[in-house]
């Protein structure tokens, strides 16, 4: 790599071509204040549009100020990074964004985690000077998953980037000129009528509140103080996973069993593992698997348990609802038992009988209002919170989420395997799939479990795996354009595979919408995936076809899999949707 | 008709000269040769239209730049056809009877060896305020 | 009989508004009536650039110039001048200062001092017929340099001519051009701007209209020196004039081979395409103006990378400016020479600026560079109207700044224009007299972009709205001292911090005018603007009831003359306007 000399701030320093002028500061050790950038490019995530003007820094020999997190480096620049006019034009420009947002720090969503209200007190505004007309939009409710409030919106279009360019979903994008400029859907459309998937990236990483998930906590809180209400709740793999980062402890951090405590003490009638509902997954999608194999059905088998991709494909691939598994997310499945099994088992009025999942995801909460997703009116879940949510439902309540003991789920719909737990991220499902498939198929014991050839974090991956005689070609995308690519590959008839999986977020429901904000630092959705193998590693059973009360549950209650009863519980069907 | 050279377009571009040639004489800050046929209902009478063309065409022959202008009646009605000839510098000279076929002898005279008509002189003694 | 006679009438938008269409028709018709269709040659041609005069019509080789002609005069015209050869007197322009009727118009002072390159054919030849821009010399200089020169000798030859571009920036454009070059590439695009979002320009749109092949074979030439085969040009939907005549001289180029395959038998392809913009003033931003084209949000995004290395589809663009492109042939045919022989050291050529504001010749006006600021306003605009005193003149529009009295006498080009706190920009040029008022010129400006901003970066965006909001204040009398220094800290700011020119400009037109008139912004900040009312002593009939009940007793005069208000006593109570009989007291 070709190294150039520059100076800043006087230093003398030698970085390779293509650096930032933001990056190299770094490595001097100068801080430069930033708000629009935002840079996963593990994750094919880099905004730079250079609009919010917040990162400007002095370049010798230029009247204008240039912006450090899209300047790049040439041989010989001299950059002053704390000039008079640099730092007033830092301040400046945050003082007219404040001019233009609504002080609503104390109930707002974002409170103590908004990138705008921390840099208000990094750059010590105390001020506004230039005080006029604020916009004034109406807040989009519209939508079971994001809440959309232009009014705090800063236009520094990382959503429109996360949509456009890294989901290729296209629902978000700068609409009106000058001080009306806000992003929105085409012509200002709610967010419910458009091809929104609900991923929820866009609120991953908006710096603000204006794009934010609904918050159902209230409801959840409401439910639990009724006595006639039977709540039950379920929680994500990946959540257990980044939910100590609410609580300051270090990305990655396993939770399991502080999770469930915290859990029991909030009053939840019984804690269930969102995983009980994965292996439940694997069980049918394996054996659908199977099933496509051994009677010619359609090629390639695509996953289904991201609720975000089910939406893309029903949008934008509307001639291909064919493929996709008819399996349902691991949550529905799991909320469907409970409210069949568990009900009927426990004797309970299916009415008084609340599920509440907790999910690393956003999707999630658009998937639960799904109408063919309720059995006689019954939704199969209830209410769905984020691990945000999750997280300020346990500050409220005053636990020390550090402290807490560790407890086990509860036994009936808590049992998993570590086939479950790796759904977390990406690669995790047909890695599971393929364990199960594999046995399924030979009826031969499964050696070596550990498939790292499925595992990574690439766009687009693809391995071949060998299942008895057939060479079982898999495919694996997370993020929705890389799962456009993979899609048009295979209309192209470029590309063959046997089984895709695909997740909407990047690096799969560890990146999920739902999750705590990694702020721009993708090293955190990297150690969350390290916990998430970590887990599969030290659990007991590693295929879900061990897990003992998944079993049970077919033998008491479902039958075979993928027969009948299991049809009527656990899977589901696509609706053609149009691109809006 | 594509044209295909530089040659062909500077043919075509001749042959279309023409079309804009009363305007550049026009438009040019060059002192050029102006020669006014009056062009009353007497001057017509008397042929002053057959003049007019046949100025045109010699001077064309000749390669003279010469702007040939219509104007009303120059108020010598008994000598019609009545030219004026504004040679650059001079004073305009004003010849009248000048029929189609004098107007060969005019030009050369006048135009090209830059002297007096006697037999059609007429008069001299006014600026190019005639017009 | 031969032809003896042409009529030229003026085309362009500004005529064809006043029925100038019309006009051409019934000449056309009475001519052909009197059988003199043989004899008389009628043209409709594109803009003479004296708007203000309109519609125009032009006869020649008399050159006698016809201006503010009527519909029920063509009669006349026909009878007495094409039939009788007597010039029409009561339609000849009337010189505002000699005050006699001028003829000719090369003897007219708004003509006097121009120098036309750009516009050389524009109001001469008909913008509709091939033949005649071939007439004069029309696609010689693209068929020379397929012929004779090899590309990078063009580009030697355009640097060489010092031509930079016209659109604002100055940029040379033999560099641009040379810059676009160097990139091996498969595809590479020129671009002709024609957005011209300027409010009060309108020089493109008057070159477009009265010569569209100009710019058309320029932009071939452009294509040959830089390698590219394909033009486009982004022209705003609210030019149907010109976009009609760009579509027939496109049409009308493609027949004849100058457009399309093997041009000249050179083996060069090259063919353009219109794309109509929505007229937005940041889409004249080359950066816009390509994301646009892209059908993408028309936004500026970050420079560098400049067009020159990935503009249209990624790939290496040339955008140049229409007048800009009208200079290319004339330095191909006439040398670089020449060119550069014209105008100042740093400035060659000439510059068309519009002309507007409270001068006596308003239109479009083409001067060598160089030429005074005294000139344009006194020579070829013909003084202040009314005997005014000349205040200032503001250049280069919502970017640019005001030039005032002191500097009159500045040579223009891009340099001096800026040291002196202005710009060229695009060519706008309006003169302000004593009665304007600096603060709502400002505000005027600042309106327009706050409104034109693309509200990408911050700074812009808000900024530029923040700016208009306290100049609205100020006007309004509800601004207060520390006003000032807010605004002026904003522009600073917005200026250095902008993303793109709009944003970095936008500030101009304030801090030029607090510059030169602060005073003028403290009489508002501190509310000591003085009001007052005053008697338009035309109308007042000096019958002194005005006298009578003014409580400070400020107005004199005696019966049955004039009155006068004092305007530095008046306490601006408005009690005279109420008692006034005949509507003679003017509000402040
Ligand atoms: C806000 C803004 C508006 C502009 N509008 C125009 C325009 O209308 N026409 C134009 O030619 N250039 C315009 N420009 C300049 C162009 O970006 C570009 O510099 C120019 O087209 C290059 O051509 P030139 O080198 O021939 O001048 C504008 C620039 C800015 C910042
Ligand atoms: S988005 Fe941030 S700055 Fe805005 S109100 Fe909410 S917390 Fe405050
Ligand atoms: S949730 Fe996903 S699809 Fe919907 S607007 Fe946000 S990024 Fe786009
Ligand atoms: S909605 Fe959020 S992410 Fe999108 S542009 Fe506005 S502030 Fe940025
Ligand atoms: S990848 Fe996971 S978190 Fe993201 S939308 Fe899909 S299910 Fe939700
Ligand atoms: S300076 Fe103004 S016009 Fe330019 S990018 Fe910024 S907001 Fe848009
Ligand atoms: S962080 Fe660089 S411009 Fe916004």
């Amino acid at each position: 790599m070709s190294m150039v000399n520059i100076v800043i701030n006087g230093i003398d320093l030698q970085v390779p071509k293509g650096t930032t002028v933001l990056d190299a500061a770094k490595e001097v050790g100068v801080h430069i204040p930033t708000l629009c950038h935002l840079d996963l490019h593990d994750f094919g995530v880099v905004n730079k549009v250079a609009s919010c003007r917040v990162c400007v820094v002095e370049v010798q020999g230029r009247a204008a100020l240039a912006p450090s997190c899209a300047e790049m480096v040439y041989e010989g620049m001299v950059v002053n990074t704390d000039s008079l006019k640099a730092i007033n034009a830092r301040r400046n420009n945050l003082e007219l964004l404040l001019s233009n947002h609504p002080f609503d720090c104390l109930v707002c969503t974002k409170n103590l985690d908004c990138e705008l209200q921390s840099l208000a007190e990094e750059l010590n505004i105390r001020e506004i000077h230039a005080v006029g007309e604020k916009m004034d939009y109406p807040l989009d409710k519209s939508s079971n998953a994001i809440v959309k409030d232009p009014n705090k919106c800063v236009m520094c279009r990382r959503c429109e980037t996360m949509c456009n360019e890294v989901q290729t979903v296209g629902v978000l994008s700068g609409l009106n000129r000058g001080f009306g400029a806000v992003v929105a859907p085409a012509f200002n459309l709610d967010m419910a009528e458009t091809s929104c998937t609900y991923c929820g990236q866009c609120v991953a990483v908006c710096p603000t509140a204006a794009l934010t998930e609904r918050i159902d906590l209230p409801k959840v809180w409401r439910a639990l103080s009724r006595e006639r209400e039977h709540v039950v709740v379920q929680v994500a793999p990946a959540v257990r996973v980044a939910i100590g980062e609410m609580f300051g402890m270090e990305p990655g951090t396993i939770s399991t069993g502080k999770l469930v405590t915290a859990l029991k003490r909030l009053g939840f009638n019984a804690v269930f593992d969102t995983n009980f509902g994965a292996d439940l997954t694997i069980m049918e999608e394996a054996r659908e698997l199977a099933h496509r194999l051994e009677h010619g059905g359609t090629l390639p088998m695509l996953t289904s348990c991201c609720p975000a991709w089910v939406k893309f494909f029903e949008h934008q691939f509307p001639e291909m609802l064919d493929v996709p598994s008819s399996c349902k997310s691991p949550q529905t499945m799991l909320g469907a038992i409970a409210k069949s099994y568990y009900a009927e088992k426990m004797n309970l009025d299916v009415k008084n009988l609340k599920v509440v999942s907790i999910m690393p995801c956003v999707a999630k909460k658009a998937e639960s209002a799904r109408p063919e997703l309720s059995k006689e009116h019954e939704l199969n879940v209830d209410f769905v919170l984020s691990t945000r949510e999750f997280g300020h439902m346990i500050k409220e309540a005053g636990i020390d989420f550090a402290k807490l003991p560790d407890t086990e789920f509860d036994s009936i719909l808590g049992e998993s395997t570590g086939a479950a737990a790796i759904f977390g991220t990406t690669g995790g499902v047909i890695e599971a799939a393929t364990r199960t498939a594999y046995e399924l198929i030979t009826g031969e014991n499964l050696e070596k479990i550990d498939f790292e050839d499925l595992r990574g974090l690439d766009g687009i991956r693809e391995a071949s795996v060998k299942v008895g005689d057939i060479d079982l070609k898999i495919g694996i995308a997370h993020g929705l354009g890389n799962a456009r690519k993979l899609l048009e590959s295979i209309q192209k008839g470029e590309a063959f595979y046997h089984a895709i999986e695909i997740m909407a977020c990047p690096g799969g429901c560890i990146g999920g919408g739902g999750q705590p904000y990694h702020h721009g630092d993708a090293e955190i959705i990297k150690k969350r995936q390290k916990a998430i193998y970590e887990i599969d590693k030290n659990t007991p059973r590693r295929k879900s076809h061990e897990n003992e009360m998944v079993l049970k549950l077919y033998e008491e209650y479902l039958g075979e899999p993928y027969g009948k009863k299991a049809h009527d519980l656990l899977h589901t069907c696509y609706t053609p949707g149009e691109k809006i | 008709m594509p044209i295909k050279s530089l040659d062909e377009l500077r043919a075509l571009r001749a042959s279309l000269q023409k079309q804009v040639d009363l305007r550049e004489k026009g438009e040019s800050t060059e002192d050029v040769v102006e020669i006014l046929v009056g062009m009353g209902t007497c001057g017509i009478a008397a042929g002053a239209r057959d003049t007019f063309n046949k100025l045109l065409a010699v001077t064309e022959a000749k390669g003279l730049n010469v702007k040939v202008i219509s104007v009303g009646c120059v108020g010598f009605c008994h000598m019609e056809p009545t030219i004026q000839v504004n040679l650059p510098n001079e004073e305009p000279v004003i010849y009248g009877k000048i029929t189609e076929d004098k107007v060969e002898e005019l030009v050369e005279t006048v135009v090209v060896q830059r002297k007096l008509m006697d037999e059609n002189y007429l008069i001299k003694s006014f600026g190019k305020a005639v017009l | 009989m031969r032809e003896r006679m042409t009529l030229l009438v003026c085309g362009g938008t500004g005529c064809m508004a006043s029925e100038s269409e019309q006009m051409l028709i019934d000449l056309k018709n009475k001519i052909s009536e009197l059988g003199m269709s043989d004899e008389v040659r009628v043209i409709k041609t594109g803009c003479f650039g004296f708007c203000g005069q309109g519609p125009i019509i032009k006869v020649q080789p008399d050159n006698v110039f016809y201006v503010k002609v009527k519909l029920e005069d063509i009669e006349d015209i026909v009878n007495e001048h094409i039939v009788k050869g007597r010039v029409v007197e009561r339609l000849l322009f009337v010189d505002p200062k000699a005050k006699n009727l001028v003829k000719e118009h090369k003897d007219m002072d708004f003509y006097k001092k121009q120098y036309r390159i750009a516009l050389r054919n524009c109001g001469f030849i008909n913008p509709e017929d091939i033949s005649e821009y071939i007439a004069v010399r029309g696609y010689e200089a693209l068929a020379v340099v397929l012929n004779e020169n090899k590309p990078e000798e063009v580009i030697e030859i355009i640097k060489k001519s010092q031509l930079r571009g016209r659109g604002g920036g100055g940029f040379p454009t033999g560099l641009k051009w040379e810059l676009t070059a160097v990139h091996r590439r498969e595809d590479k695009y020129v671009i002709c701007n024609a957005d011209e979002g300027d409010p009060g320009a309108f020089m493109d749109r008057s070159i477009l209209e009265g010569d569209p092949h100009s710019v058309l074979e320029a932009m071939a030439i452009a294509g040959y020196a830089i390698g590219a085969n394909t033009g486009l040009v982004y022209i705003r939907a609210e030019y149907p004039l010109a976009i009609h005549r760009l579509e027939t001289a496109i049409a009308q180029a493609r027949e004849y081979g100058f457009l399309g395959k093997d041009l000249f038998g050179s083996g060069f392809d090259f063919d353009i395409e219109i794309r109509l913009g929505a007229g937005a003033f940041v889409c004249g931003e080359e950066t816009a103006l390509i994301n646009s084209l892209q059908g993408m949000r028309g936004e500026p995004t970050k420079k560098p990378p400049f067009p020159s290395e990935a503009g249209y589809k990624n790939m290496p663009t040339s955008v140049n400016n229409v007048e800009t492109f009208a200079n290319v042939a004339p330095i191909i045919l006439n040398g670089p020479e020449w060119f550069s022989s014209i105008g100042t050291e740093g400035s060659k050529g000439t510059k068309v600026f519009a002309l507007a504001g409270k001068i006596n010749n308003i239109g479009l006006v083409e001067v060598p560079m160089g030429t005074t600021l005294r000139e344009i306003v006194y020579d070829i605009g013909g003084g202040i109207i009314n005997g005014k005193e000349f205040k200032a003149v503001q250049t280069g529009g919502p970017s640019g700044g005001v030039i005032t009295k002191q500097h009159l006498d500045t040579p223009i080009d891009y340099e001096s224009l800026k040291n002196i706190g202005s710009m060229m920009g695009s060519g706008g040029m309006i003169v302000l007299d004593e009665d304007d008022d600096m603060v709502e010129i400002s505000k005027f400006y600042l309106d327009f972009t706050q409104d034109e901003s693309c509200g990408k970066c911050t700074p812009c965006r808000i900024g530029t709205k923040r700016l208009y909001e306290i100049l609205d204040r100020l006007t309004k009398m509800e601004g207060k001292p520390e006003d000032l220094d807010i605004m002026e800290d904003l522009c600073i700011n917005i200026k250095n911090s902008s993303l793109c020119g709009l944003g970095q400009s936008a500030p101009n037109p304030i801090l030029s005018t607090l510059h030169f008139f602060r005073e003028e912004y403290e009489a508002y900040a501190n509310r000591t603007k003085k009001v007052s009312y005053s008697i338009n002593a035309d109308k007042c009939i000096g019958c002194t009831k005005c006298a009578r009940v003014c409580p400070v007793s400020c107005i004199a005069g005696s019966v049955k003359k004039p009155h006068v208000i004092d305007e530095d006593a008046c306490i601006a109570c408005g009690a005279c306007y109420t008692a006034c009989p005949v509507d003679a007291i003017l509000k402040p």
